[in-house]
């Protein structure tokens, strides 16, 4: 059973949280509408929010492949050193305990920010110049959301810092290019987060 | 006084917050399947809860770290890796290992369980303040990886031939698993089930002070 859809019920939303209902009515950019029980955030339009969330989103994918390919850490003990990309270190762990471990911390700090990155591109960019939607962008945007919280760019900077203090006993480290462009990376995914209204993506994804 | 999508025998969709009419099976907007109350949420919530208390158990007892310098070799486990960088002087980032490795999934162990105790057997406390301590558990939940993460770094720079080796130990994995398996528990629990006992007492204090909200009441 499929139920149509009636222009009274779409102006309904139900707070995911606290299943609280309410009638929406015209709400201006840069104003939020909060629940008023559990004060989750419903719905918080941007202006021109499309254009600055796929401006940001394709900077940060250039960031996230130059952070793979540029060294990330250099150490040096006793005249050995070693200057480490991420995918080198991706690579050179492929296979064993280390490797599995290796490879799902990549997939962790950069591989799902990448994925969210790439659909918010593919969902939002149709629906800025007036198309319609691509295909299956629906599906792609309810597990971009899925997957906000799996997505731990700025846990693994937390991270970094701490290796640094442990590291600061037995080795010399330096950061490299990858590491700064990595802390630009975290701070505009933030910015970003703030920019998407996901109300309004569904909205506009339903047209 | 709210009212509920329930209430008006409605079904409000938990990806999209579009509302149908109640006994639609799926959201024809997102394709999400639609529930006004994920009764068999619980069972999920302890069976996840269950698998993190036992997968933390060997995290603590194993070594996290295998730290190989020169020809001598020193293994650490979560709780002996922080007093170490405290009696070096570190407190302050022992003082983080030891927040985000012990404190938080112990914290989240118990806040968990007393969500899901609440729900099934009725709490007296106010509704928004265990929907605070819901929001903290999945907010803060995360941060526990950075432990794991620490690990990965240090093992994967550290590798210079017979200076100095990190490897990790089993309790990385262990660990990693546990903080998985209780950010799923969290993920599980349906937080709409905390505010129904209270729906029907009185409503406590004032409308929000964040009221500069347009959403309009239904009331």
């Amino acid at each position: 059973m499929r139920a149509e859809s009636s222009p009274e019920r779409d102006n309904l939303i139900a707070c995911d949280k606290c299943d609280a209902l309410y009638r929406v009515t015209k709400i201006e950019k840069g104003e939020r509408a909060v629940c008023q029980r559990c004060h989750t955030v419903l719905i918080a339009p941007v202006q021109d929010a499309g254009l600055k969330l796929i401006a940001m989103a394709l900077a940060c994918l250039i960031l996230v492949i130059s952070t793979l390919f540029l060294p990330f850490l250099e150490i040096q003990r006793l005249g050995f050193s070693n200057e480490t990309t991420l995918l080198d270190a991706a690579r050179a762990f492929s296979g064993g305990f280390l490797g599995v471990l290796v490879v799902a911390v990549v997939l962790f700090m950069l591989g799902l920010p990448a994925l969210r990155l790439a659909i918010t591109i593919y969902t939002i960019a149709p629906l800025v110049f007036d198309r319609p939607a691509l295909p299956h962008a629906k599906g792609l945007f309810a597990l971009s959301e899925r997957l906000r919280p799996w997505s731990m760019a700025e846990i693994f900077l937390i991270g970094c810092a701490v290796s640094l203090v442990k590291l600061g006993e037995l080795a010399r480290v330096e950061f490299g290019p990858a590491f700064w462009m990595f802390c630009v990376l975290v701070v505009l995914i933030v910015i970003q987060d703030t920019l998407m209204c996901r109300w309004s993506v569904w909205r506009a994804l339903d047209r | 006084m709210t009212i509920t999508a329930r209430e008006r025998g409605l079904v409000g969709c938990r990806t999209c917050t579009k509302v149908w009419p109640e006994g639609t099976p799926r959201c024809a907007r997102c394709g999400a399947k639609l529930v006004s109350r994920d009764t068999s949420s619980l069972q999920r919530v302890w069976a996840w809860w269950l698998a993190g208390v036992l997968a933390y158990i060997p995290a603590n007892m194993y070594p996290m770290l295998q730290t190989r310098i020169l020809f001598q070799t020193s293994e650490e486990t979560i709780v002996g890796g922080a007093i170490e960088l405290a009696a070096y002087g570190s407190y302050g980032v022992a003082l983080i290992i030891i927040a985000a490795s012990v404190l938080i999934p112990l914290g989240k162990f118990f806040a968990i369980a007393y969500l899901a105790l609440s729900i099934s057997r009725g709490s007296r406390r106010a509704a928004g303040q265990r929907f605070l301590v819901y929001e903290i558990v999945e907010f803060i939940g995360r941060w526990s990886m950075i432990d794991v993460f620490v690990v990965a770094i240090l093992s994967a720079v550290v590798q210079l031939n017979l200076a100095a080796s990190i490897n990790p130990g089993f309790a990385a994995l262990a660990f990693a698993l546990s903080v998985i398996f209780t950010m799923l528990s969290a993920q599980s629990f349906d937080s709409r089930m905390i505010w129904d006992r209270a729906s029907s007492e009185a409503e406590e204090g004032a409308p929000s002070a964040q009221s500069r909200t347009p959403a309009k009441d239904m009331a």
